[in-house]
């Protein structure tokens, strides 16, 4: 595939004609630029384009498929598997054109947008209603709908109102062949198979999304922040099993390890203590007087698991503060290594003590500092391997590390991915928990919809190839990665 | 179709055992599908026997309809063909239940109420407040993408799966999703048997996401003379902070069907034409502000009368308020239920639309409004005679001219057998069909369960 792709100076030629000269990159210092996305993977394109509307996407699909040229959907390219890659060459279709919001509909509580709008501007745009999109992944201020969409993005508040799936309505979609087709809709459901919950999460493998109607949620009347501070991670990982395990649903459960938050502290200076061994960041949200005995509760089991101190942020400022340090931990850590892994596996959460013990553990014995920053409470791991990219060995071995920690979480009942997807990072890994005829009816599904693999090929699912195919980023990450 | 001679009985007791299996007219009886009998009904106790019967099946080209408690098999078009009943019942087990983590694996076969039991002890539950809460079982709720009051806060079902194993249509023992409450890995395949009626898969296995038991629940009805008021104050409702469980109306014949058989005294509920119903939990301070706001809203939406629920009271009325799709399928004896979705600043006009068809036919009616924007409309005519079923079938014609204008999305839930014959029950068919069909095939690419039950004959 590669080879017939570097992709002639006609058919470059020719996509210039559909889309116009200045909606292609085709220069390849030009293409360099979309190489990579959050993730340390990386992949060349042959060009790129950027579609104004659904009928640039449209003539796209079908030039690619006239022309047996892979293609791509990529938003603003934070994902953390390599969803956005041209992992097999061809076109990237980028969808930053594609950035307008269609329709705020406050009375029935609905969104309607592009593609390419930022997460963060939906719920910008919602406030004055009194509403926001509650999908809040950390890089939410860059990431975009169509990229959470298809990588069913989560989040630190995803723990009390869902993830992207549950958030989404209706889409608008071309598919691989060129046609397009209209799925869900604003309405509470429509007649027929649920094809929207199908669509979302699917990793630009079946379609790409041109439209989504997106639920609005109203924002909270009153919202407590507390930081609690611990001296051993086992008293933290203990508090979050027992919040949980009392059926407790605070809207968010946060912990950073002593490693992570000396990182952030020096950056951030958001507030936490230097010589802890673990935060955890909680908040609740809700009616006035809902929210103040449900901190109590959650303060008196941080202290019940001998938590040092709880602090309750005083105000909006302390608020963003403490927020500020959490959302901008991979910044922090970036400016520590110039190359990391994040893995992202998920266990149950009554396991969180013994996963974090392991993980250390791990650590130890791959010659590893492995720092841990993660959604706590629904049990979604972020444990961040620190390597030197110039070392391919050591980028092996940091590989061999993360996978030893996700055979540890499927081990204990969890899954290798909760939030960031399996891209072309972690289709090696999908068999740990899935067999050959799960494999073989979700391929068939991708197969059905995406006959000849133009569309996002290699991703998701095994291909058999090694993963010396995986290759190390050779430029320090300077961006704050999402998580 | 029945009594089909292609089903070797002792090919059935060869898999689940003489006693699990059966060919005689009485046993079948229980297992007929808008009139039409099996040749045979298996009971699998296990995946492996499901998906040798469904195996043996497809090389017989017999048609398959899975089963459950049977409470919405009526739902559907009638079967293209029908061979073999395959009843999950047996199937009924728990798999894993770690309270701690708020996450629960059962057998498809077990009954709605029995998993709820299992969970009540450790202050859990699953918000599915479904009809035929006593006999439904899990599969067969999931399967027939019933929904519930509890939708308001909950959301529905695939918004608590969290994965699934399931028998697909060439026999396969398959899985999809996990058992951890966020997971990203694969297609979510699961969620698309969700609703699905049966037309893709058996389920066998499924995975939830359980929720604390609130500490403690009340309930709040207001009584309104105009439908106008009554939308108004649930408009109000969803514009404040105020995040209820339940949030409904129900007009003056669905509250009385739902009231029939309450103690004395709890008519005074359901005074005026139409009763907004509003379920909220929490404790002390909280219940009084949402009491307090709530009351004012009533007040000052000009409502007849309004009351709060104390538990002993809620708990009659809400048990009876989740039964509604069962107590109006009593209510006549030619009911027909149309579900209709939509977005909730057309449900003011849709009612009154679905009103005057009704009255046009002079069809008694009973409706009853999710807040999520779910409407039940209820046609009970006094008889099943020729001339109801004919007001029954027009009114239902014309319901659907303003579901193809774009209006709002709706199907038939339950009607008389006469009426599945002139209609098209699920409405016709949208340009997603074609993307149906390609599910239809990859789950079930011999067209082996359920044949012609679903939206456009999938």
């Amino acid at each position: 595939m590669r080879a017939l792709l570097s992709m002639q100076t006609a058919l470059h030629r020719e996509l210039e004609k559909l889309l116009g000269a200045e909606n292609v990159l085709t220069q390849s210092e030009e293409l360099r630029l979309y190489e990579y996305d959050g993730s340390v993977e990386h992949a060349h394109p042959d060009c790129i384009v950027f579609p104004g509307g659904r009928d640039d996407v449209v003539r796209v699909m079908e030039f690619a498929n006239d022309h047996g040229v892979p293609l791509v959907g990529r938003g603003a390219g934070t994902g953390l598997s390599g969803g956005a890659l041209a992992r097999e060459g061809g076109i990237v279709v980028v969808f930053s054109r594609m950035n307008r919001i269609l329709e705020i509909d406050a009375e029935n509580q609905r969104a309607v947008v592009q593609p390419g709008v930022v997460n963060w501007d939906v719920s910008q745009a919602a406030k004055s209603c009194g509403l926001h999109f509650a999908p809040d992944p950390s890089s939410q201020r860059a990431c975009t709908i169509g990229g959470n969409i298809l990588e069913n993005a989560g989040g630190p508040h995803t723990l009390a109102y869902g993830v992207t799936a549950n958030h989404v309505l209706g889409l608008e979609l071309v598919l691989p062949d060129g046609s397009v087709a209209r799925i869900g809709g604003k309405a509470a459901e429509t007649p027929g198979y649920d094809l929207t919950s199908l669509l979302v999460g699917s990793e630009g493998t079946l379609a790409l999304v041109t439209e989504a109607t997106l639920r609005l949620l109203r924002l909270p009347e009153a919202i407590a922040t507390l930081l609690a501070v611990f001296d051993a991670v086992d008293d933290a990982t203990r508090t979050v099993a027992d919040i949980t395990a009392r059926g407790i649903t605070p809207a968010a459960c946060e912990m950073l390890d002593g490693w992570t938050l000396r990182a952030v502290e020096e950056w951030i200076h958001a507030g936490y203590p230097m010589d802890s061994a673990a935060v955890l960041l909680l908040e609740v949200d809700g009616l006035r007087e809902a929210v103040g005995p449900h901190a109590d509760e959650i303060a008196e089991v941080c202290f019940a698991n001998h938590a040092r101190e709880v602090r309750r942020a005083r105000d909006e400022a302390e608020r963003n503060l403490l927020w500020k340090g959490r959302k901008n931990a991979f910044g922090a850590v970036g400016r520590l290594s110039p190359t990391y892994y994040v893995q992202d596996g998920v266990i149950p959460r009554s396991k969180l003590p013994e996963t974090l013990r392991r993980i250390a553990e791990i650590g130890r014995e791959m010659g590893f500092e492995i720092g841990n920053i993660f959604h706590a409470g629904d049990g979604n791991l972020h444990p961040i391997i620190l390597f030197d990219g110039r070392d391919p060995l050591q980028f092996q071995r940091a590989v061999a590390t993360a996978d030893k920690i996700i055979e540890h979480c499927v081990a204990v009942g969890g899954a290798i991915t909760g939030e960031h997807g399996v891209g072309m990072e972690k289709d090696r890994l999908m068999p740990l928990l899935f067999n050959n005829a799960d494999l073989a009816l979700m391929t068939g599904m991708r197969d059905a919809f995406n006959p000849r693999h133009l569309l996002n090929p290699g991703k998701i699912f095994p291909s058999g190839k090694g993963c010396g195919e995986i290759h190390v980023r050779p430029l320090p990450s300077t961006a704050a990665k999402n998580a | 179709m029945s009594g089909s001679p292609k089903i070797s009985q002792s090919r059935l007791a060869y898999v689940v055992g003489d006693v699990n299996c059966s060919a005689e007219s009485e046993d079948l009886a229980d297992y007929a599908v808008d009139g039409m009998r099996p040749a045979a009904v298996a009971k699998p106790v296990s995946e492996e026997e499901a998906a040798e019967l469904v195996r043996y099946a497809v090389a017989e080209k017999l048609a398959v309809i899975p089963r459950g408690a049977g409470t919405k098999v009526a739902m559907g078009i009638p079967p293209r063909q029908y061979d073999l009943a395959i009843d999950v019942s047996r199937m009924n087990g728990l798999v894993a239940y770690d309270p701690g983590d708020l996450t629960v694996s059962v057998k498809a076969g077990m009954r709605l109420r029995d998993l709820q039991a299992i969970l009540a002890p450790h202050r859990q539950q699953l918000p599915l407040a479904v009809s035929f809460a006593s006999s439904a079982t899990v599969g067969g709720t999931l399967a027939s993408g019933v929904d519930s009051p509890l939708r308001q806060l909950y959301g529905t079902a695939k918004d608590f799966v969290l994965g699934m194993e399931f028998i697909t249509g060439e026999g396969v023992i398959t899985k999809s999703g996990g058992r951890v409450v966020k997971n990203v890995t694969g297609y979510d395949l699961h969620k698309l048997l969700i609703g699905s009626m049966g037309t893709l898969g058996i389920i066998t296995r499924v995975n939830f996401k359980t929720f604390p038991m609130p500490a403690e629940q009340r309930g709040f009805v207001a009584s309104f003379s105009s439908l106008t008021r009554a939308l108004t104050m649930l408009r109000r409702i969803a514009e404040s902070p105020l995040a209820l469980d339940t949030l409904e109306i129900v007009d003056a014949r669905l509250a009385k069907i739902i009231s029939r058989d309450m103690p004395a005294g709890s008519e005074r509920f359901f005074p005026a034409e139409w009763t907004l119903l509003a379920g909220f939990s929490g404790r002390g301070e909280v219940l009084e502000r949402y009491a307090r706001d709530l009351t004012r809203f009533a007040e000052e939406g000009r409502a007849d009368a309004c009351h709060v629920l104390e538990e002993s009271e809620r708990a009659i009325v809400w048990a009876r308020l989740s039964e509604a799709m069962s107590l109006l399928l009593e209510a006549s004896p030619a009911v027909t239920i149309v579900k209709i979705a939509t977005v909730p600043s057309e449900s003011g006009k849709i009612l009154e639309n679905l009103r005057e068809i009704a009255e046009r036919h002079a069809l008694p009616t009973a409706m009853l409004v999710r807040a999520a924007g779910v409407i039940y409309f209820a046609l009970l005519p006094a008889t099943n005679d020729a001339l109801c079923i004919e007001h029954s079938a027009r009114a239902c014609r014309e319901m659907f001219e303003g579901a193809e204008c774009g209006k709002y999305h709706a199907v038939i839930q339950w009607c008389p057998l006469q009426l599945k014959s002139r209609l098209n029950i699920w409405g016709s068919v949208n340009q997603d069909f074609a993307l149906m069909q390609k599910v239809k095939s990859v789950f079930d690419p011999h067209g082996v369960f359920s044949p012609g039950r679903f939206v456009g004959g999938l």
